[in-house]
């Protein structure tokens, strides 16, 4: 026993330590910066201010504007997500082992690509001269080309192909874990697909769907360069907005201001979650 | 067909080429307690879920209060199972669950509220109502099971191995409540289940199954002290196989030669001279005698203790005979013999009461 509680401590202090050097004392770093005052030459100056987080309320800065387009985009991402993933999982999970591990495997398979380079190869796809233009003509389904490229849809396209499995995999080890005999049973007591989809199959799932939004949502919020891929100039959110402070207008406190925020936001809508969660948990306990 | 709830007329299922059920003919009574036994894999659950509409036949014509059901979905057969994990939907309470039927058949909301008080009041679980399942122990959550399938007022109700998941004590107990249960409702129960002991104790009628096929059925009285065939003699309890040989026949009473020595048994079966046969005996049949308490050995076979197991109300012995061929008996105290003590290794007379004995024919 004493061996396995010092192989404890290890393990643990090495995590703590991993995340306070590389996580925590980065955040600080930020935290501190988003209260000092910006400077050309040397990024951050005295003396402590509050003008940032003004102004990002300002609606000069169209701030507040960029926060709301990224919330629904990386919302309707989630929608769009959760709308193909959910049947998906669905089908994967109810599938014999052999052939759901194969399917799994191929879900898994782009991941050993970065991500980047998978958003320039769509660019190649949707550009205005690319496969999809090129096909659509030849084939004379369409007589000028599409402009795909530098739309709000092609950042919806690149968001929900690129996080399409941080929808799917969740579900898929939730909905394993669905007992056939409950569908059964549901039959059995006289309930259509459909009742026994929104009482039974839906409501036993949810944790799988919140977990699976969560995992979308959050990246969609943040992920800079597939709107500045495939959105170009016209698509800015929020992700993009916070990188250009930092690596073009050099506005470091601004930009730290703009990550506190989202950071926040995000962290809120996490304890939302686990609030609902402990909440289940809680009332099943009684 | 008012006496038969459900008839099964040369039903048979294949999977994939493979046949699961052969041939199965089957008439379940009104009111009674059907038990369908075999070992996992026979074809027992599969024979449920077709009579409960989870599967389709391959062949055959399954009757339900004499309307043939082919096709029909399981709500609309007038049968309901109870699931052998239960299958309470966890995120519901005892409520909610037994109002699931009932809604789904859109009755008014105070019938809903008056058949549900009924049925918990009979199965006793009143004051558990806004419970989720799991706050209920494994009994109650049977319970619940039962009412949520009672409360749609089936025909028959169909029980897939209920209480394997329950430990000893309590499946003891609940194998009695759900006979009292049955016996108040009127409703015909069929109960699948391995375990032959349950069959027996709670079975008006046992169907016993092997691979695919029905080999007897029977009361439990009959399964036990009269079985058709070998498979059925072993899986209905222990018992001890001779094999022999008819010397002679005189009506009911036939004299066979084991291991060299002349025994008359009784039997209903007809057999001819010189046939091969199997002679039965059930371990508490077979008496063993130490040398000294007998003096005519002519129709025991000698042997020597192997194994003494010690049971409290009985002692288990396992005899090592003569041919080598090793024999369970199972000796009751009673106030001929309240001792009851053997020595491993010692030389003893094993035998049995003429007329105890099941003849069947040679199976190879």
């Amino acid at each position: 026993m004493k061996h396995d509680n010092g192989f404890k401590y290890f393990s643990l202090s090495a995590i703590w330590l991993w995340l306070s050097i590389f996580a925590l004392f980065p955040l600080c770093l930020v935290t501190l910066a988003s209260f000092l005052s910006h400077d050309q030459d040397s990024l951050v100056r005295l003396p402590f201010t509050i003008t940032n987080y003004l102004n990002l309320f300002n609606p000069l800065h169209l701030t507040l504007k960029i926060f709301e387009r990224s919330f629904y985009m990386a919302g309707f991402c989630t929608l769009i997500c959760l709308a193909l993933g959910y049947p998906f999982a669905f089908l994967i999970a109810r599938l014999k082992n052999s052939w759901k591990n194969f399917l799994i495997l191929l879900i898994i398979i782009p991941f050993w690509t970065s991500s980047l380079i998978r958003t320039y190869s769509m660019m190649t796809l949707l550009k205005s001269k690319g496969v999809i233009n090129t096909i659509l003509l030849s084939l004379h389904i369409i007589d000028k080309p599409l402009s795909l490229l530098y739309t709000d849809t092609a950042v919806l396209i690149g968001l929900v192909y690129n996080l399409l499995p941080f929808m799917v995999l969740p579900l898929i080890t939730n909905i394993e874990r669905l007992d056939n005999q409950l569908i059964d049973a549901a039959r059995d007591l006289g309930a259509n697909r459909l009742t026994t989809l929104i009482r039974i199959i839906l409501p036993l799932t949810m944790p799988g769907i919140l977990a699976g939004c969560i995992l979308v949502f959050l990246p969609a919020m943040t992920i800079f360069y597939i709107p500045d891929l495939l959105g170009g100039a016209k698509s800015i959110l929020l992700g993009n907005v916070i990188q250009s402070q930092f690596l073009v207008s050099q506005n470091w406190p601004a930009g730290s201001a703009m990550s506190i925020v989202l950071t926040l936001l995000l962290g809120f809508l996490l304890i939302i979650y686990w609030r609902s969660k402990r909440d289940k948990e809680a009332g099943e306990l009684l | 067909m008012a006496n038969n709830v459900v008839e099964l007329h040369d039903v048979s299922k294949s999977i994939h080429n493979h046949t699961i059920l052969h041939g199965i003919n089957l008439e379940v009574r009104n009111g009674e307690f059907l038990t369908l036994l075999g070992p996992s894999g026979c074809g027992k659950t599969t024979l449920l879920r077709l009579i409960s509409g989870f599967e389709d036949l391959t062949t055959g014509k399954i009757f339900i209060d004499g309307n043939d059901v082919e096709g029909q979905p399981p709500h609309l057969r007038h049968v309901h199972t109870v699931f052998q994990s239960y299958a309470l939907f966890p995120h519901m309470t005892v409520f909610e669950n037994i109002a699931f039927g009932l809604r789904c058949q859109k009755l008014p909301k105070n019938e809903i509220e008056h058949r549900i008080a009924e049925v918990l009041k009979i199965v006793k679980l009143e004051k558990y109502i806004q419970r989720k399942p799991d706050q209920l122990s494994g009994g109650q959550q049977q319970r619940v099971a039962i009412a949520r399938a009672i409360v749609n007022r089936p025909l028959v109700l169909l029980l897939d191995e209920p209480l394997s998941s329950l430990d000893y004590r309590l499946r003891k107990t609940m194998q009695l409540e759900l006979k009292q249960l049955q016996r108040k409702l009127g409703i015909t129960f069929i109960f699948v289940t391995h375990d032959q002991e349950e069959a027996l104790s709670m079975s008006d009628r046992v169907v016993i199954m092997h691979e695919g096929s029905i080999e007897q059925i029977g009361t439990p009285r009959q399964v036990y002290e009269e079985p058709q065939n070998l498979t059925v003699a072993k899986f209905i309890g222990e018992v001890n196989q001779f094999d022999s040989e008819i010397i002679a026949i005189d009506g009911k009473r036939v004299t066979v030669d084991i291991q060299g020595k002349r025994r008359i048994a009784k039997t209903g079966r007809t057999f001819s001279i010189g046939e091969k046969v199997h002679v039965l005996v059930r371990p508490e049949d077979l008496r063993v005698w130490g040398q000294s308490e007998v003096e005519d050995t002519s129709d025991m076979f000698p042997g020597v203790v192997e194994e003494v197991i010690y049971k409290g109300t009985t002692v288990d012995l396992m005899v090592r005979l003569s041919n080598n061929t090793l024999v369970a008996s199972t000796q009751f105290f009673d106030e001929d013999d309240d001792r009851l003590e053997y020595a491993m290794g010692e030389p003893v007379w094993t035998t049995w009461l003429s007329g105890w004995e099941v003849v069947l024919p040679y199976e190879t």
